[in-house]
């Protein structure tokens, strides 16, 4: 057998998008089994970090590897959450359709009866997120909740290796973001499965998070959460004077964009 | 009996491609919000149209060309058809204005405008059935071809995405299947027209079920009613084809509306017995 490669590799990589510079110099390895929350304000490239590691947007300085390779577009081995975002009540589509289209929705092509839908692979993730029970309903009818756990079946249904969840947990209420974490963190511990998962809030991933990547104004720091979320790496990040409290067992910033304080109602400017 | 006139068989024939292959492109059409695209070729095609004609060329292949083309430079420089796009619209205005002056400049130009722009199917030749099946027949296959990742693109575009589905070559390939299906509709409906055959019925479809194989078929269903039972109409009394396509669609889709929330309560109730709350 040969030595493992790490699932991700950045070497001194940058991106730089419309003449804005959005991180440089980042080095990480993230190891196999890692789950790694990305933490950072709006527009600090966390979504452009997802779309480097799915082959979607070239870094313009430094390497990215996955599994020892290139980034390449529709990788099997990577699955990917998305933000909730509301369906047309109208859209001819069920909870078990949206599980298919991660079964096979990229394959050319069509099935006349749409069997993807009912396969046995689709029904197993369906039981697996909790969701068999609406699985046949219009999702455009489906609460967020109910939405992001039959999202999670989607990215897990062709079994990949390396999770990219893009801010999944964003519009959700508390009880339903600790579900889908839960979800996500169980699956990732029985497949020694490694997830990166971008969020604003770092609070509801405090117990499943191996280390925590924080891109703020340029610059980076990577670690355990208690060596990264204190006032003084989030001063030196931002140049300014942050302050970082526990307040009931809660992380909150003072003065600096980031974390659980601010309003949930603000969505993040998409950086594309 | 009727049906053994050659032109009613002929109308009949092209109608059945026509309903076919719009009742399959609606859903599509739906989903990615393209109603104004699907207008909006059928304008240039009215220009294209007006043009052969002022070139003494067959209106239906000037129609054709000109939608085929103005699809491909659309899809290729990534243009949003969009009602709030002013640019767009303007250009399509005075892509109209030019038709108007080319048809005014032909000779028979009030027939020729008339059938332009509220359909002839009762005309049709021999020859105009032909191409109406290749064209037809192109469009399905291609269809075929592209549909699965095509609707995963078009319903859940930023996974499609991700998943490493081509969207931005599907958004061409569709835009081309329309055109196709635009030039075909306009030949049953007419220019003013076309949204009865390529949005009625799968608005319609879409309200009755929300399993994408349902969708397809009703909305098929629907466009072929309304379509043969448009042309059935025409030939039984002196009033146009058009008015009973689209009165025939319309009704489906007021059906629809009233039918569609009792279906959808059934469901609801059906599943909340037994949803988990997440």
């Amino acid at each position: 057998m040969t030595a493992e490669r790490p699932p991700v590799r950045l070497e001194s990589a940058g991106l730089r998008l419309g003449g804005r510079t959005l991180w440089e110099g980042v080095s990480l390895t993230v190891p196999r089994g890692e789950f790694l929350v990305v933490l950072g304000p709006n527009g600090a490239g966390k979504t452009s970090l997802l779309r480097v590691l799915l082959g979607l947007q070239r870094l313009t300085q430094g390497q990215v590897q996955i599994d020892g390779h290139p980034p390449t577009r529709g990788s099997a081995e990577i699955g990917y959450v998305p933000q909730q975002r509301a369906f047309d009540p109208e859209v001819p589509l069920r909870g078990r359709d949206l599980v298919a289209f991660g079964f096979d929705g990229h394959r050319w092509g069509f099935s006349p009866r749409f069997r993807a839908a009912s396969a046995e692979p689709v029904e197993g993730m369906l039981s697996l997120v909790g969701a068999s029970g609406y699985a046949d309903v219009p999702i455009g009818q489906l609460s967020g909740g109910e939405q992001q756990r039959l999202r999670v079946a989607q990215a897990l249904v062709g079994n990949p290796r390396l999770l990219l969840c893009d801010e999944p947990l964003l519009s959700l209420d508390p009880p339903s973001q600790q579900a889908i974490v839960q979800l996500i963190a169980d699956w990732a511990r029985r497949r020694n499965a490694t997830v990166i998962f971008v969020t604003h809030d770092v609070n509801p991933l405090r117990a499943v998070a191996s280390r925590v990547l924080l891109l703020a104004a340029g610059r980076w720091a990577v670690g355990p959460v208690e060596q990264v979320l204190t006032t003084e790496t989030l001063s030196r990040l931002y140049g300014a004077p942050v302050e970082v409290l526990q307040v009931q067992g809660r992380v909150v910033v003072l003065g600096a964009e980031l974390g659980g304080h601010e309003p949930v109602t603000a969505l993040p400017v998409r950086d594309r | 009996m009727l049906w053994h006139y050659a032109f009613v068989q002929q109308a009949v024939l092209a109608g059945v491609i026509t309903a076919v292959l719009a009742g399959c492109v609606g859903p599509i059409v739906a989903a990615r919000n393209m109603s104004f695209a699907v207008h909006g070729l059928g304008e240039v095609g009215f220009t294209g149209a007006a043009g052969a004609l002022l070139l003494s060329l067959p209106p239906a292949v000037g129609l054709l060309a000109a939608s085929f083309c103005a699809a491909a430079v659309i899809g290729t420089l990534g243009v949003r058809l969009r009602e709030r796009d002013i640019a767009t619209g303007s250009v399509l205005a005075f892509g109209v204005g030019l038709g108007v002056l080319f048809l005014t400049l032909s000779p028979r130009y009030l027939t020729e405008a008339y059938a332009i722009l509220f359909g002839s199917i009762l005309a049709v030749s021999r020859e105009d059935v032909v191409r109406s099946a290749v064209v037809g027949g192109i469009a399905l296959l291609a269809l075929a071809a592209v549909y699965r990742p095509l609707r995963f693109a078009s319903i859940d575009p930023e996974v499609a995405e991700a998943r490493g589905v081509p969207t931005r070559f599907l958004s061409i390939i569709f835009l081309l299947i329309l055109a196709l299906t635009v030039s075909e509709a306009v030949q049953v409906v007419g220019v003013l027209l076309i949204l009865t055959l390529l949005i009625v019925p799968a608005g319609a479809a879409r309200r009755l079920t929300a399993h994408p194989g349902l969708t397809v078929a009703y909305s098929v269903l629907i466009a072929l009613t309304s379509a043969l039972g448009g042309i059935v109409c025409a030939v039984y009394t002196s009033w146009p084809v058009s008015f009973f396509v689209s009165a025939i669609s319309f009704t489906a889709y007021l059906s629809a509306r009233l039918v569609g929330p009792m279906l959808a309560g059934a469901s609801a109730a059906r599943a909340s017995s037994h949803t988990v709350r997440a």
